[in-house]
């Protein structure tokens, strides 16, 4: 569903990607791990379009996307639950889920559904957004991703400033997430939990792909190697 | 783990362009100093005026280009500058000369309790607010029928002194305020306060955490550009000979100023310099032209901020290299000694 | 003690004004942190524009200046966009400067080409009698008709512009690009269009401003920065992010000068003026700041 082919990006003069190699098919988790200035969220950052990338770099659905603006590629059916959730302060629960279904695409994905997949948000649906627990506000984060009924859904350190329990409840919901042929891109520096949850994954280290695998073949010491660079 | 080879340094500053320019500046500095003894007075009052210019636009490039305070209220210091040297020199029977230098130390001791309500804002709101702070000045001034109120008054004190001695004297000042704002900022700049403040202005948490006290610094500043605005005030007025609070406290001192700086080239030392001589220029071929000229002028600096936001000097620098009052600090590696 | 109350009454109608003066900058800075120190000098240029479409249109007194007033709004809402998406969109950033230079830029260009066209003198935009027109109240008391619909329509717009971003997708969009940008890329959001719509809406209600306020009193191409203080000022006695904040903000603002003049004219202005300074040395966030 989604291809990359030997991405390489910048930021001024400073290289952050050094020619990555990256494919996600149709209904696939696959994790993205490394550690911190490793290159995942520039990665994620020329996926969604808010860095800039040759347009033949990244193709989805076999039509090349690197470049477009961020708007565009919502539109194609890519959404991301941005790294720091990046909730809007001044929104309540519902209205940043409705500002995720701005570029709505049809799909199963409307606030009954997201709902039903983290019932306590409709508990606190006219609650102002900064008042939630980090748990919670990342939830409001998937969900508003999933109110554009992406077909590719790319979450960013989700696991990020929260409990272990919490992280456990959010993964826990990803198997609905998938169950209408989500793709899934997880990105995480907690190695256990990507394994986990994915079926494949890429390790980045400096800006380059040092391993891949399917997830439950990889053993713990080849992932250290690969995320240290040992 | 070999040892860290030993490496000696040295930081250097000088530029090649700025030898070369010190010696012109000083050539050029002297050559002026002569004006009273052949020059037109015409020439003298154009240079008077383009002197004050140069004065309030150093301070506001100082404050705006170098401190990240852009204030619309600056006038308030120099209508203060010349008022005070009205007070001294009619009220209380100063000599206005001396008087001088002292309006505008008392600029800047007025600017200390002003900051306090003025950092209360930040950025455009800080820029409109400080034009209030301007226009509460004006209408006091305004409604002080002692200094003459709203159609302001005459420099008296001047009067007994003959009027070549008075010219003459008055370009001097002007000419030693302008050379001195020019000093005052470059030193300001190479010094270790100077270096802060361009630290806060690229990121005031990252300063604050390697201990520079920003507030301190960022007062240090207004304060400074407080006491150029009142010199520049002072002088104009000295000789200008006559006052009113709409001159004094005109916003037009800060439109033109933006002008000079915005094309000059901001955040430079050279930029205000080259400005001022260009806005001379200008108002010598175009002022004729009344509105449509001043048409021009905002139009001109719209475009320069919008496709040359580093002014005329700015992109000459820039594209060149070139920097005649070189303020960076250079890291000079020397080779080690071969063993 | 009568006349403390009409003193009072005409504070209030005053500070409905200088609401109506504000609500447009309130609008943009609240969206894109922008300051537009041009923003009076739109609302005296809108004067002039309704002062000519009045003259234009050939109708009654009575009937021109209403007429004016909807033939300015689309040009107004296009005015607004227009400017902001090609020229305000690229001075915004982290520095305030290029936005103040290039507004206070157009600011002079606007002051000098109606000086240009309608030479120095002050106009008014004639209403058949209707700024003259007032209403008894019981005592001696009279409140003139425009100033009661002056007032009454900022209320309005108070009401309107905080419904338009509580409640409506628009308003949500506001918010969103106001709180943060980048984020709401990703939802699909052009800031740069989300941005114009914001001035163009602010532009209207600079053209309601600017009509009413011509049909009150005369204006002269110069009269601008005045403006731009008072509304700056409302905005800030009432607390940024709340629109009712910026009605009371006026309320307050036009009190106090009423009072002040009620003392000495010269000193209505300035006493205005030291009412905002003590306020932001006491109160920084205003009356009512909803905004982070």
């Amino acid at each position: 569903m989604l291809t990359v082919h030997n991405l390489k990006a910048f930021y001024g003069d400073f290289q952050a990607l050094f020619g990555i190699d990256f494919e996600v098919s149709h209904n696939e988790v696959v994790a993205v791990i490394g550690a911190n200035g490793a290159g995942k969220s520039t990665f994620l950052r020329t996926v969604c379009g808010l860095l800039k990338a040759p347009r033949d770099a990244v193709r989805f659905e076999d039509e090349p996307i690197g470049g477009l603006a961020p708007g565009l590629i919502v539109r194609r059916g890519i959404a991301m639950v941005p790294e720091g959730r990046r909730l809007f302060s001044s929104l309540s629960v519902e209205e940043n889920l409705l500002m995720g279904a701005y570029a709505r695409r049809p799909g199963p994905w409307s606030l009954a559904s997201v709902y039903k997949l983290f019932p306590i948000l409709e508990q606190k649906r006219l609650v102002p957004s900064p008042t939630l627990s980090g748990g919670q506000q990342q939830m409001v984060a998937i969900g508003r991703a999933l109110m554009s009924n992406p077909k590719l859904l790319i979450c960013d350190e989700i696991s990020l400033g929260l409990a272990p329990i919490v992280v456990k409840e959010i993964y826990d919901a990803l198997p609905a997430i998938c169950a209408d042929g989500m793709t899934v891109i997880v990105v995480e520096q907690d190695v256990g939990v990507a394994q986990r949850v994915s079926s494949r994954l890429y390790c980045l280290q400096e800006g380059r792909v040092s391993l891949t695998g399917r997830s439950a073949e990889l053993t713990r010491d080849q992932v250290s190697k690969a995320y240290f660079g040992v | 783990m070999t040892s860290a080879p030993q490496v000696s340094y040295s930081i250097s500053r000088a530029t090649h362009a700025s030898r070369a320019g010190g010696a012109v500046a000083i050539a050029l500095i002297l050559l002026l100093a002569t004006f009273p003894f052949w020059a037109d007075s015409g020439w003298m009052r154009d240079f008077d005026e383009m002197a004050c210019y140069l004065m309030f636009a150093m301070m506001w490039n100082l404050l705006a280009g170098y401190g990240g305070m852009v204030s619309i209220g600056q006038q308030a210091y120099l209508g203060l500058g010349g008022y005070g040297l009205l007070v001294m020199g009619n009220l209380w029977g100063f000599n206005p000369f001396f008087a001088v230098p002292v309006a505008a130390l008392f600029a800047m001791l007025v600017a200390l309790p002003v900051s306090r309500v003025a950092f209360r804002l930040q950025g455009g709101y800080f820029a409109i607010g400080t034009w209030v702070i301007a226009e509460v000045f004006r209408l006091s001034f305004a409604n002080w029928s002692e200094v003459g109120g709203g159609s302001g008054t005459s420099l008296i004190a001047l009067q007994g002194i003959p009027k070549a001695t008075r010219q003459a004297a008055t370009f001097w000042f002007s000419l030693v305020g302008a050379v001195a704002s020019v000093a005052l900022v470059y030193w300001f700049l190479r010094s270790r306060q100077g270096l802060a403040m361009l630290a806060i202005r690229d990121s005031e948490v990252a300063s604050e955490s390697q201990g520079v006290n920003v507030r301190a610094t960022k007062l240090g500043v207004y304060l400074v550009a407080a006491f150029g605005a009142g010199l520049a005030g002072a002088l104009y007025f000295l000789g200008n000979l006559r006052i009113s609070p709409d001159a004094a406290f005109s916003v037009n001192w800060t439109a033109f100023t933006i002008f000079i700086v915005m094309i000059g080239g901001i955040g430079t030392i050279e930029g205000p310099i080259v400005g001022v001589v260009l806005f001379y220029l200008l108002n010598r071929f175009f002022s004729d032209y009344g509105t449509w000229y001043l048409v021009g002028l905002g139009l001109l600096a719209i475009v320069v901020t919008i496709k040359f936001p580093r002014g005329l000097w700015g992109y000459v620098a820039h594209r060149y290299d070139l920097h005649f009052f070189p303020v960076q600090r250079r890291l000079l590696l020397h080779e080690p000694p071969t063993k | 003690m009568l006349s403390w109350i009409d003193t009072l009454l005409q504070g209030v109608l005053l500070g409905g004004l200088y609401a109506l003066f504000a609500m447009g900058q309130a609008l943009i800075f609240g969206v894109m942190r922008l300051t537009n120190t041009a923003h009076g000098d739109f609302i005296i240029l809108a004067a002039f524009a309704g002062f000519s479409l009045a003259l234009s249109t050939g109708m009654t007194a009575a009937a021109a200046p209403w007429v004016a007033m909807a033939l300015l709004l689309p040009i107004a809402f296009a005015a607004g966009y227009g400017l902001q998406r090609f020229v305000l969109n690229d001075t915004l950033g982290r520095d305030p400067l290029p936005s103040l230079v290039v507004t206070f830029g157009l600011a002079i260009v606007i002051q000098n080409v109606l000086q240009e066209v309608y030479s120095a003198d002050p106009r008014s935009i004639e209403s058949g009698g209707f700024d003259t027109a007032s209403i008894a109240l019981s005592n001696g008391l009279a409140v003139g008709t425009l100033p009661l619909l002056i007032f009454c329509i900022a209320v309005a717009m108070a009401v309107g512009m905080q419904w338009l971003f509580d409640r409506t997708p628009i308003g949500r969009a506001f918010r969103a690009v106001s709180d943060d940008k980048d984020a709401a890329e990703l939802m699909g959001l052009d800031h740069r269009h989300v941005y114009a719509l914001a001035t163009g809406i602010a532009f209207l209600l600079v053209a309601v401003a600017g009509t009413l306020y011509g049909m009150k009193t005369t204006v002269a191409p110069t009269d601008g920065p005045a403006l731009l203080l008072f509304a700056f000022e409302a905005v800030i006695i009432g607390g940024m992010g709340s629109f009712y904040g910026t009605l009371v903000g006026g309320i307050v603002l036009g009190v106090t000068q009423a009072i002040g003049f009620r003392f000495d004219p010269g000193w209505g202005i300035w006493f205005g003026h030291i009412v905002f300074l003590t306020m932001l040395v006491f109160r920084p966030s205003g009356l009512f700041a909803k905004t982070r």
